[in-house]
């Protein structure tokens, strides 16, 4: 088991490979389908014009994405009415709803892990390459063993968009993942794509 | 009428918080089919501890506490609108207490309400009045990534070699579950209704997801091929999470239904390995959560 701390360096990144489980530490932000929406409309494409509190959260996040992780994840808090804040359970969401922004926004920001379950496509692979980065894999639905690793809620940004869609930023002890997406290419997502279809072929010729 | 708030607010937080038996069952067993060190039996050993720790803990097994689906099957003289407003201020306390995530989302706006009431369909609740004298709550909490990758087919299907007939149906069904990967959180369970408009056939694949583990469909045809697909999707290796291994679905509920003579759907609707379900039976003026 490796023990990762954020912000990650290119060397702990290239020395990771699909397969390895690992513990991370650290803070990270969450950040799930709204979170990806709105940084690729606003801050990488352009589309839209940014307001004041859109230009104030991209300064306080820059520095935590800048060699650091985002977890897909909308999770359950206690302690909203009272602002003290608790991740009472926490789980990932599925990945693949960020293709289509994830790679763009780990080269904008220099993001270099990015967390989640049920893998991401060839954009983003091909981003864990250049920028590198990586992607961990969380076991989906291990939400309340999950939330124990969750030492403390630091900030939250974006709450307008709902809590499972707010920007948290989170410090995490010994967080477990896979990684199933490595900077060398390497997916595990696209080898158990094609040899379950290549088992699908072979049930249905029979 | 009995005010049930207390009873409906129980009923929510058993069921995301404590994993029905059979399930947890099944997970041990696929647990130990998985091999010793690798990255399924890893997610096995995750997900178990969970479980425990979830039951222990008294919160959600998983943060996507889903859709709450409430079935209430009433005896004559009860009032389904005093239990819709009942259940439904139940819903608003439990996700004050952090039983539920707040998950109802307008579509048009993007505004999350913040108390997991929306319209008339979130939560879901579905009255049937029934013969006898006791009241009946069944509940599912129906996880999206599990919901999304649930998949609806018209037969024939040219691509898949699948006509209108059993072998047609298990052709699509394993393709269903090849497009699913791990993500609906596998091993997952596989609801399946034949026949049936678009709609009535995702409402009954649904439904069949009631059925306990072990239980065996009484229609033998069906009951046959639920144990085929249930083996023969494990054949194809996707595993605990997409992590590659032997158990790829913990079982699979099938029920056929009548059909138009020019439709044969077949939908396939996925739950998650935190399969929530839970009953409330109300007698006399006990309610009793089994």
């Amino acid at each position: 088991m490796r023990e990762l701390k954020m912000p990650l360096s290119d060397a702990v990144i290239r020395g990771l490979k699909v397969g390895d489980p690992i513990l991370l530490s650290g803070v990270m932000l969450t950040g799930r389908d709204a979170a990806h929406k709105w940084m690729a409309d606003t801050f990488v494409n352009r589309k839209r014009k940014p307001t004041a509190d859109d230009l104030a959260t991209y300064e306080a996040i820059k520095p935590l994405m800048a060699g650091g992780a985002i977890y897909h994840c909308g999770p359950v808090v206690a302690g909203l009415d009272t602002r003290d804040y608790r991740f009472v359970a926490a789980g990932p969401t599925t990945s693949t709803r960020e293709e289509p922004y994830q790679g763009d926004i780990m080269r904008h920001f220099n993001l270099k892990g990015v967390i989640g379950k049920g893998g991401m496509g060839k954009r983003t692979l091909a981003a864990c390459q250049e920028v590198p980065g990586v992607y961990l894999h969380a076991i989906g639905g291990a939400a309340t063993l999950i939330a124990e690793t969750v030492t403390r809620v630091l900030a939250v940004y974006k709450l307008d968009f709902g809590v499972p869609e707010a920007m948290w930023v989170i410090e995490v002890k010994d967080f477990p993942a896979v990684v199933t997406m490595d900077s060398h290419g390497g997916s595990l997502h696209a080898k158990i794509e094609a040899d379950s279809k290549a088992a699908l072929e072979r049930l249905l010729a029979a | 009428m009995a005010d049930l708030t207390e009873d409906f607010v129980e009923l929510i937080r058993r069921t995301s918080t404590d994993l029905p038996l059979d399930v947890e069952t099944a997970l041990v067993q696929a647990r130990e089919r998985e091999a010793p060190g690798s990255a399924a039996r890893g997610a096995m050993e995750s997900i178990l501890q969970n479980v425990k720790l979830a039951r222990q803990k008294s919160s959600p097994i998983c943060q996507d506490t889903g859709t709450p689906i409430f079935y209430v099957r009433h005896p004559e003289g009860w009032s389904t609108r005093r239990l819709r407003e009942q259940i439904r201020k139940a819903v608003a306390e439990a996700t004050a207490r952090a039983y539920l995530r707040p998950n109802a989302v307008d579509a048009l706006t993007e505004k999350n309400s913040g108390d997991n009431l929306g319209d008339e369909a979130f939560p879901t609740i579905y009255f049937e009045e029934v013969e006898g004298d006791e009241l009946v709550v069944d509940l599912m909490l129906k996880g999206g990534g599990c919901e999304n990758v649930g998949a609806q087919y018209s037969l024939p299907n040219g691509a898949l070699g699948a006509g209108r007939d059993l072998e047609g149906v298990r052709r699509v069904v394993l393709d269903a579950a090849q497009h699913a990967q791990g993500q609906g959180c596998a091993p997952g369970i596989l609801g399946v209704a034949i026949g049936g408009d678009r709609g009535s056939s995702y409402h009954a694949s649904k439904e069949t997801l009631f059925r306990k583990l072990e239980d065996v469909n009484p229609d033998p045809a069906l009951a046959a091929l639920e144990s085929r697909l249930s083996h023969e999707a494990n054949q194809l290796g996707i595993g605990p999470m997409g992590f590659g291994g032997e158990t790829t679905v913990l079982g699979v509920k099938m029920t056929g239904m009548h059909r138009l003579p020019a439709s044969f759907f077949v939908t396939v609707s996925y739950m998650c390995w935190a399969d929530r379900r839970r009953r409330m039976v109300v007698r006399g003026g006990d309610a009793v959560i089994e």
